[in-house]
């Protein structure tokens, strides 16, 4: 395999990675808040976090160029205030990513609380755990196994991630151009063939190893949550 | 200590108007389902907050919606035993006994693990999982879960209700130890008369949202109330002869003796029985050939009809009464009246220790 390839299968496990572990603090928050909340707007949050699962790819792409790129208005911001640069950069790559995810792990997630028992919740409390503890010692063990389907569908969302992405930060090599995007330019150009086929292997073999590794996971988990 | 708790909430078309007041020892609050002892308890607990009501333990404002004083549950250390035991099912027996202990000041910390995992029988499941106990081991372990949180009040809501008969002899000795061996107050929810008759020193009735009565156990027990089917006498006695071969033990009353199924009572122990009034019958002449073990002589004290065909009759056997619930149209065909004698032929007793 080429250099060129290397680098796209590594800058494809650090975007997904990334975009997995950033979203998942945010994915927590809202799948809680669509799940317990009782808030005005609840219906909205939910129609927005679920978008890029229903808009085209290019659109979601065009969408954060205009909001995220240089000129942008949080673009503008985060370039001015705190130095980030989305556009045309691998953390652009993984800021679309993420969005594709987002819903697809919030789901998971969301779906996990609601079917938290909540007596056990107050039971909890009536123990003397402030609401944070009960988070921290029974509410997140007891959804751990949906946290990791969502994280799970989240990075498999990102590794195949195409449209949202080659729209938002194009397709550089060495910065931009993660594994779907390779094997795209390998089609695009005569006599590629041999090269898509191999990052094709390769992309096969990636899903294949999340796949067990979440099942091995929730197995672990399962096997320790025995719920009655 | 000192409790004291009114609380006024409308819940649908239920309302909630009950209080009471608690000086330690077991309070029982006690009534038909439905009746708002759980709803009560959930505000004492702190898992409801009411319309209006105060809770004041000993001394100290817990809640007060006049002036908006709230504290919320966490910070209140009520145990509260579930109906349900609600063990966490992620963690170990052991780390569901240590869950409360965490949290608790650490001045208050009990250092008596051990004392309570043995007064509840519960050693030898600390390294399970809670989904493998049986309902009742998870209920003693639920209520060793809420004693190691070193709580100043017991909470116990119908803890034995959804047990079996048997479950429920298996745990009732723990709560007797329980109440006898810590110094811990509880509130104890139940609609069983059994129980309330075996654990309580006070009794607090309540109907449909409100408070009926407040008195010891044999005061409340035998009080007229149309949907008690349990209701009966409550009468104290000592065991004086156990008959190991036949399991009975003999109880000697005020006047008379009673026997009753059970092998385990010690001789010289004070015990109380519960006698049901559906269960005594009158005669006006010493039936024979009867299978019932106990015929007590006394005299008619009082007749009670309840304007529904149905008669209580009180009999006084010495310094106890005992009650029978027997129709209308047996008091006139035996003609009873004030001060006659008559046999009160005893179906069940229960032993309430």
């Amino acid at each position: 395999m080429s250099d060129e390839e290397w680098t796209a299968i590594r800058l494809s496990l650090k975007v997904s990675a990334v975009a997995m572990i950033v979203s998942l603090p945010f994915g927590l928050l809202v799948a809680y808040l669509l799940a317990r909340g009782k808030f005005w707007g609840r219906s909205i949050l939910n129609g927005i976090v679920h978008l890029p699962l229903i808009l085209p790819p290019v659109v979601t792409g065009f969408l954060l160029l205009i909001l995220f790129g240089r000129r942008g208005v949080v673009g503008a911001f985060l370039n001015e205030y705190l130095g980030i640069v989305l556009s045309f950069r691998w953390t652009g790559a993984a800021l679309a990513c993420g969005v594709m995810g987002f819903p697809l792990m919030v789901r998971s997630i969301r779906l996990s609380i609601e079917a938290v028992d909540r007596k056990l919740e107050e039971a909890a409390g009536t123990l003397g755990a402030g609401p944070a503890w009960v988070f921290i010692t029974v509410t997140l063990p007891l959804i751990l196994p949906g946290v990791i389907a969502g994280m799970i569908l989240a990075f498999a969302k990102a590794m195949g991630e195409f449209g949202a992405t080659i729209t938002f930060v194009s397709n550089i090599p060495g910065e931009t151009q993660t594994l779907s995007a390779a094997i795209y330019t390998f089609t695009q150009v005569p006599g590629g063939d041999a090269g898509a086929m191999r990052l094709t292997l390769v992309a096969i073999a990636i899903s294949f190893a999340a796949l067990l590794a979440s099942e091995f996971l929730a197995y672990l988990v399962g096997r320790r949550v025995n719920i009655e | 200590m000192t409790l004291v708790v009114n609380a006024w909430q409308a819940l649908g078309e239920f309302v909630l108007d009950a209080g009471f007041t608690s000086d330690g020892g077991v309070t029982a609050l006690f009534g038909p389902s439905g009746s708002g002892k759980t709803s009560l308890v959930r505000v004492i607990a702190g898992l409801s907050k009411p319309d209006h009501g105060r809770l004041v333990v000993d001394g100290e404002t817990l809640l007060d919606t006049e002036s908006r004083i709230f504290v919320p549950k966490h910070k209140r250390r009520f145990g509260y035993v579930f109906q349900e035991s609600r063990l966490f099912p992620h963690l170990s027996v052991r780390q569901n006994l240590a869950y409360g202990r965490w949290f608790a000041p650490r001045t208050a910390r009990p250092e008596n693990f051990d004392r309570i995992v043995g007064l509840l029988g519960i050693g030898m499941l600390l390294d399970r999982r809670p989904g493998k106990l049986s309902g009742g081991e998870k209920q003693r372990v639920a209520i060793g879960r809420a004693l190691l949180s070193a709580p100043r009040l017991l909470l116990m809501d119908e803890p034995l209700a959804a047990l079996d008969d048997q479950r429920k002899a298996e745990i009732l000795p723990y709560l007797e130890r329980l109440r006898d061996e810590t110094s811990t107050p509880i509130v104890y929810v139940s609609h069983s008369v059994s129980e309330v008759a075996r654990l309580a020193d006070k009794v607090v009735t309540m109907k449909a949202g409100r408070v009926e009565a407040v008195g010891t156990p044999s005061e409340v027990l035998s009080l007229p109330s149309a949907d008690r089917r349990d209701a009966g006498a409550v009468l104290t006695g000592v065991v004086e002869v156990i008959d190991i071969p036949h399991r009975l033990a003999t109880i000697r009353l005020s006047q008379a003796q009673i026997v009753v199924p059970n092998a385990h009572a010690q001789e010289g122990l004070s015990v109380r029985v519960h006698i049901p009034e559906r269960d005594v019958m009158i005669a006006t002449r010493r039936p024979e050939g009867l299978s019932a073990l106990n015929i007590l002589a006394g005299t008619i004290a009082a007749i009670e009809p309840d304007g529904d065909g149905m008669v209580r009759i009180r009999i006084r056997c010495g310094e106890d009464i005992l009650l029978s619930r027997i129709t209308a149209l047996s008091v006139e065909r035996l003609d009873l009246k004030l001060e006659k004698p008559v046999f009160a032929v005893i179906k069940t007793v229960a032993l309430e220790r």
